[in-house]
């Protein structure tokens, strides 16, 4: 399962053609302590770069946009009842956000690889 | 000595909740009871008391005045909250708003019965549009952001009139204040966001870039957030003019340009005018806020009602889309907007007169400058060069020592100081933005200043006793606002 990473700091792993998506380490220290997340609805589809969740710290609110196009097959509810859960474990197995049926896997190509977004993170 | 027997600190009386400390069978008011009540409500007739605490009417009034002395005020001290101008509300403005010809009216009284109120609303509306050169002015608007939604309307109502329903796209730089995208997206608009430079200004070639046939308006601040003012504002209002658009300007940081700038050379079609930051009506808590906006000859037509007219039998309101408000669209409030704070702000602009506004503008740009070079060099600025009104910094300053914006804000409440704007602007780390206004002499602020280098040269030199918790001496330690905002408690019982 390779792990990759968007300028906007989404993780996507893919497994198949299901991508589960979340928010990077680095995104959620930036965003302090998590109070809210919303997600979208299973079902829906979205194209890569639209907003589909809503992540607000209480510094900000920000929107999470899709890394890769599709649609969400499966959100993870535990993170709207104890949203502290992304800042614990943010690339973790618990901190999805969603899971998204992918409908072009070749746009993960131009996404950065764990390396490649630790340099982006740092410059 | 920790605790007294009353749990009073001195001065400071205890404070309880009104719950806990009112009782069902108290009143502060004698009511006779009624003899044989009719009821006439059926099974909706209440079972039992609706558990009302009850307190005498000196309780009454002593909950509320113990509450007011565990906060801060602008009366207090230095309000230095970047964005918001908590400048002095000068004593003047009250006594004009108590006059009773403007206090104790009613928004249904026969309008010739309110001759001066509304010769007053006509008078506000006459030197808001000379001030900014602007054709009209919508004064209802209850708040910046509700002003947002005026001018927003007008625009949206301008391009339906003119065939150019395609247009729905609105572009908003990143540094704007949360209410424009949100007040775009409230008006049926998609947001396309700008990118800034690194001088923190709009970036006109990502600008540039985004226009097309689609877009219905930009949105801009000017001085923007971060405290600057954007040189290319003419340059965007005729690009956005030259695609068709319309440039909405945001006018919370209008008193760093009022009497300086006329808003409607710069290419403006609407701009709210925040009547509690420039024109000195109490807000934060003292409110309440009113956002009057003005609108360029294109969007005029489109103002909504009500407006005040000067006719040959006095002054009039005009209340329904005819005549020459054929083309309103619509009313953003039930009745006349906030006639008291309309009383304070003339009464400030009079008081003021234009040469008065002008250096109303310069010294709170002075005032500003004076913060951001006498703490430049143990602070970090955001941004080079000189600022308008405002003066921001990011938190490189603190780093490697372990404190954050939050904790430095908290010791500035230790010191007796309202805190800074902080995480605001978003586009700049750990963001901390100082408004001191026109209003804060030398005195206060140096006061401030000596505060703020010793805050800093503490943190430096890593004795970070006075920001661990902090607050160490307010009536309320440093309170869980993460806890307050994932479970909050709305109700006591």
């Amino acid at each position: 399962m390779s792990v990759k990473f968007t300028k906007d700091h989404e993780w996507v792993a893919v497994e198949g053609d299901i991508a589960t998506i979340g928010i990077s380490a680095f995104a959620a220290e930036q965003l302090g302590d998590v109070v809210y997340v919303e997600l979208p609805a299973v079902g829906k589809n979205f194209n890569q770069g639209d907003a589909m969740a809503v992540v607000e710290s209480v510094k900000a609110a920000s929107d999470v946009y899709a890394p890769v196009s599709g649609e969400i097959v499966e959100v993870n509810d535990a993170l709207v009842d104890a949203p502290q859960i992304v800042n614990e474990c943010g690339i973790g197995p618990e901190g999805w956000f969603v899971k998204m049926k992918l409908s072009d896997q070749s746009q993960l190509d131009a996404l950065m690889d764990l390396a490649a977004y630790k340099i982006f993170v740092e410059s | 000595m920790e605790n007294t027997t009353s749990g009073a600190k001195g001065l400071l009386q205890k404070t309880e909740l009104l719950f806990e400390y009112g009782r069902l069978d108290v009143s502060g008011v004698d009511v006779a009871p009624i003899a044989n009540p009719q009821v006439r409500l059926g099974n909706m007739k209440r079972q039992q008391n609706p558990q009302l605490p009850g307190l005498t009417e000196p309780e009454a009034v002593r909950h509320y005045v113990r509450l007011s002395q565990r906060n801060y005020a602008i009366d207090l001290g230095m309000f230095p909250l970047g964005s918001c101008t908590m400048k002095h509300n000068p004593r003047l403005n009250e006594a004009m708003a108590r006059l009773a010809g403007f206090a104790d009216i009613h928004p249904l009284q026969p309008q010739s019965t309110v001759q001066g109120a509304l010769e007053l609303m006509h008078e506000l509306s006459f030197w808001l549009t000379t001030l900014t050169g602007m054709q009209a002015v919508a004064l209802s608007p209850k708040a910046g952001a509700h002003g947002e939604q005026c001018g927003m309307l007008a625009i949206r109502a301008a391009l339906d009139a003119n065939g150019q329903q395609h247009r729905r796209r609105v572009l908003v730089p990143k540094s704007a204040h949360g209410t424009n995208p949100a007040t775009a997206a409230q008006c049926g608009f998609s947001v396309d966001e700008i990118g800034q430079t690194a001088n923190g200004r709009v970036d006109f070639a990502d600008f540039y870039a985004k226009l097309g046939d689609d877009v219905a308006a930009v949105m801009i601040t000017n001085p923007n957030t971060c405290g600057l003012f954007e040189p290319q504002i003419k340059e965007i209002a005729d690009a956005i003019h030259a695609a068709g658009g319309y440039f909405y300007c945001d006018g919370a940081n209008f008193n760093a340009i009022v009497g300086k700038v006329k808003i409607a050379e710069l290419g403006v079609d609407a701009m709210h005018i925040n009547l509690h930051k420039t024109f000195s009506t109490p807000h934060g808590g003292g409110g309440p806020g009113s956002g009057p906006t003005v609108l360029s000859a294109a969007l005029a037509p489109f103002a909504p009602v009500p407006l005040v007219v000067k006719t040959a039998n006095g002054f009039e309101l005009v209340e329904n889309a005819s005549g020459e408000a054929e083309q309103a669209f619509g009313r953003m409030v039930a009745f006349h907007g906030q006639m008291g704070m309309y009383v304070r702000a003339l009464a400030y602009m009079l008081s003021h007169g234009s040469d008065g506004l002008k250096q109303v503008a310069e010294d709170a740009v002075l005032n500003a400058n004076y913060i951001l070079a006498s703490l430049k060099d143990v602070m970090s600025p955001a941004f080079e060069g000189y600022c308008m009104h405002e003066a921001l910094f990011d938190d490189s300053f603190l780093e490697g020592t372990g404190v954050t914006t939050l904790d430095f804000a908290k010791a500035m409440i230790d010191e007796g100081f309202h805190p800074m704007t902080m995480y605001f602007p978003l586009v700049v780390h750990g963001a901390m933005l100082i408004e001191p206004t026109e209003t804060e002499s030398k005195n206060t602020l140096d006061g401030f200043i000596a505060s703020m280098r010793a805050l800093a040269v503490a943190a430096k030199s890593n004795d970070i006793s006075k920001f661990d918790h902090a607050p160490h001496l307010a009536p309320s330690k440093r309170l869980d606002e993460v806890m307050a905002a994932r479970k909050p408690v709305l109700k006591y019982v």
